[in-house]
């Protein structure tokens, strides 16, 4: 029900805001629901806001939990 | 008609409208520079064209531009108004000739806004090769308008033999596009308030008819041609599937988005299949043709990113069907109203 | 796009649909139960469903903030809109819901009342700071994931003193609505539940636990993208062949145990839960929805605009989004579907949003449902 993307911060802004970055799309949104962002993280937008930092490493192991599959299936 | 307007402080008045003397200035001072042309040095109610050449027909087609905001990135209201005329008789297969423009200003439109836009269009005409033969312009009070609107009616001549039709797409024909979708349209609403966010995205506003020459000098048979405007690829593949009583199954993997346009419409929800395109067209020839028209479209500057994205099958339900990167399927129905972004 | 495209691969797409084919077992069905509207959406986006085994089917929940508000609500926003001059803020979602006497708000619009649509309540703070002469309503809607947003807005408006902003706050809770939905006599039997993606980021997932301890059904928290409902399915048919009931999280890269808790914290000191609300579909449910708390009182748009009190409404007549809502009754079984309801001119919240099961059934399940 709730449409966000992951999107990677560029500039972080005064007032707890920050630029982020999708694939050249730029946009500014509220930092004020997260906390320790980086410029260069990745962060869930819904509606504005960073909902969530988005785990760089969770990510890798779910993608490779995904090819787990695909070579079994070959195998 | 000694004094001289402010075109750089000064704004549209209401008088600019009436026919008086105000009216004679604005447009001996601000359309007459960029459009000049012998018609137009008639200085009559109507202009006297020649002729079509010996077994042609005439093509006329018409459209009005009342978009928001009136300069965009990639062009202006100006350019889309001849662009948009241009492409219509264009998409009939007829060589663009002439054109009308109606302009409704609002009081207040600042006179260097309204020159900007004038030199634009005049700038495109040009470049398409037709004339502004008559036009008319009033005004309306603050508040009317949107700053301004135009209408374009444009008249194109139309060779002997079969035209492209909607209404002549058959099932086993080859469904082509001539580039990126969706950039018209979200290069508008990049732009809007309450929604505003920066892309490197240029609307794509061009004249076509040089495109669709080539196309029809090409040897292939242009069955349809048609410019996926307002309602994106989706609405104008449904209009022609239902035109010519056929389905149409397209390859969603071979359809070309931009990558930014792609991104936008993340951020807003919104599908680049239903979004407007200005400077892009659907060609359907016959299968055995397909490779040829890709060729030719490639060919030109405007037609780079050109691609075989589907065919048309037989379908008495005049279904356009999407066959997804996972091999699943979707119904790629009309567009409901004009697209919302959503938060869900 | 990074971490969007890559949950996107049709090759590993095939290979975790010939993984669930592999290992759904004849004879067992698995109907299971995607909460969230927008994994409705996702499914029909990709023609997942018609890619599943037959022995799982996909039974579309009420996660749709849209739908689930009840018509009553639109009226109470449209009265606002016409009789009070205020300029109500809206998502782009609601603006096309049919409400009672034939209006939408953008009828409304059409009518002289000032609605504007946003994209984010900032957007809408920034409105009343650019027309400080002017009443500025934020129409909040959603569930979990969007309420922080109208928190830090509110908080945001207090901060900077502003005098001219207000929330119409509707704003509802998932577990009430699952446990509603679990909890029906005439619903669907369910084998598993799809936990919701952005829900979840910001409530956790041990939220779930006592549901799934008390209700005995699996439930695995899903991403957003194809491929996290795809291995979300997968790891819900294996629970089911163990005979597990347990809360998995698939969503591991956006999902924490606990979720977000400085947004939780934020919407916990704005907000208090309605003592009970009024769901389309499942009826009143206690501690289901959200109000703003008396501290925040004067950026409550109930309290500034009592006159567009809410009144309740029927839905038009014929129209079973209710019993959709509830999962009792496919799209399909509506007498009014495909015909007075479509999306074009839609008599009922579940066509006309996006992720309603209606306008999803309409728009992806048309062609294979037609019979030549």
């Amino acid at each position: 029900m709730c449409l966000a993307i992951p999107a990677q911060v560029v500039e972080l802004l005064p007032d707890e805001m920050a630029v982020v970055d999708l694939a050249g799309v730029c946009k500014s949104i509220s930092l004020s629901l997260v906390e320790e962002v980086a410029v260069g993280d990745y962060v869930i937008v819904h509606v504005g806001y960073a909902l969530q930092k988005l785990d760089p490493d969770e990510a890798a192991q779910t993608l490779a939990l995904f090819a787990e599959w695909r070579e079994a299936g070959v195998a | 008609m000694s004094i001289t307007l402010d075109v750089r402080h000064g704004r549209v008045e209401m008088s600019h409208g009436s026919g008086g003397r105000a009216a004679a200035q604005l447009i001996e001072q601000v359309f007459v520079p960029a459009f000049d042309n012998e018609f137009l040095r008639q200085g009559d109610d109507g202009a006297v064209l020649p002729a079509p050449a010996p077994g042609h027909r005439l093509v006329m087609a018409t459209d009005a531009h009342v978009v928001s905001p009136l300069f965009f990135p990639g062009g202006d209201i100006g350019g889309l108004a001849v662009h948009g005329t241009v492409n219509d008789v264009a998409m009939m297969g007829a060589q663009p000739l002439w054109l009308s423009a109606s302009f409704v200003l609002e009081e207040g439109l600042p006179l260097a806004d309204l020159q900007r836009i004038v030199r634009s269009m005049a700038q495109a005409a040009r470049a398409a090769g037709v004339t502004v033969v008559c036009g008319d312009t009033k005004v309306v009070e603050r508040g009317k308008g949107d700053g301004v609107y135009i209408a374009t009616t444009g008249v194109g001549q139309l060779p002997p033999g079969a035209a492209p039709s909607g209404a002549a797409a058959r099932a086993g024909d080859a469904i082509l596009v001539s580039g990126t979708l969706g950039d018209h349209g979200m290069a508008i609403l990049s732009q809007r308030e309450g929604l505003s966010f920066d892309a490197p995205i240029q609307s794509d506003s061009a004249a076509l008819h040089g495109l669709v020459a080539d196309l029809l000098a090409s040897g292939a048979a242009i069955h349809t041609l048609r410019d996926p405007t307002r309602g994106g690829l989706a609405t104008t593949l449904n209009e022609i599937a239902r035109q010519s009583r056929v389905g149409m199954l397209i390859e969603e993997a071979q359809i070309p988005v931009q990558p930014a346009v792609a991104a936008a419409c993340e951020f807003l929800g919104l599908d680049p299949l239903y979004i407007a395109n200005e400077g892009k067209l659907v060609a359907i020839c016959p299968a055995d043709d397909a490779e040829r028209a890709l060729a030719v479209l490639r060919a030109h500057p405007l037609g780079r990113d050109a691609a075989i994205i589907g065919r048309v099958v037989n379908d008495d339900r005049c279904f356009v069907e999407l066959h997804t990167r996972f091999g699943g399927r979707r119904l790629l129905d009309w567009l409901n109203g004009d697209p919302l972004p959503r938060i869900c | 796009m990074k971490y969007l495209s890559e949950f996107r691969d049709p090759v590993l797409a095939q290979a975790l649909l010939a993984r669930i084919a592999a290992e759904v077992q004849p004879g067992q069905r698995y109907r299971l139960m995607e909460f969230c509207g927008g994994h409705t959406h996702a499914l029909a986006r990709y023609g997942l469903p018609a890619l599943l085994p037959d022995n799982v089917r996909m039974v579309h929940g009420p996660g749709c903030p849209v739908c689930v508000l009840p018509t009553g609500r639109i009226d109470q926003a449209i009265r606002l809109a016409l009789e009070q001059p205020v300029m109500l803020c809206c998502y782009g979602d609601v603006l096309r819901v049919p409400a009672s006497d034939g209006l939408t708000l953008l009828k409304a619009r059409a009518q002289g009342a000032d609605v504007r649509m946003v994209y984010s309540p900032l957007d809408a703070l920034e409105l009343a700071r650019k027309y400080p002469e002017r009443e500025v309503v934020f129409f909040a809607i959603g569930f979990e994931t969007t309420t922080p947003p109208s928190a830090s807005a509110i908080l945001q408006a207090q901060a900077e003193g502003l005098t001219n902003f207000s929330v119409l706050c509707h704003h509802v809770l998932t577990l009430p609505a699952m446990q509603a939905i679990l909890d029906q006599p005439g619903g669907t039997p369910l084998d598993g539940l799809i936990g919701p993606a952005h829900v979840s980021t910001v409530i956790g997932s041990t939220p779930y636990l006592p549901l799934v301890a008390h209700y005995r059904k699996p439930l695995v928290v899903a991403g957003f993208e194809p491929l996290d409902l795809l291995q979300a399915i997968l790891m819900l048919v294996r629970q089911v062949n163990e005979g597990r009931a347990e809360v998995e999280n698939e969503f591991t890269r956006a999902v924490l145990p606990e979720g977000n808790r400085k947004a939780q914290a934020l919407v916990d000191r704005v907000f208090a839960a309605r003592s009970t609300f009024e769901w389309r579909g499942l009826g009143e449910l206690p501690d289901s929805g959200l109000t703003l708390r008396v501290a925040y009182a004067a950026f409550d748009a109930e309290r500034r605009f009592p006159q567009a009190d809410y009144r309740r409404a029927s839905d038009h007549k014929g129209c079973e989004c209710a019993a959709v809502l509830r999962g009792e009754k496919e799209p399909q079984a509506c007498r009014l579907f495909g015909k007075a309801c479509t999306p074009e001119h839609p008599l009922g919240a579940c066509m006309v949003s996006a992720e309603g099961a209606c306008a999803a059934s309409y728009t992806y399940g048309r062609a294979a449902m037609e019979v030549r």
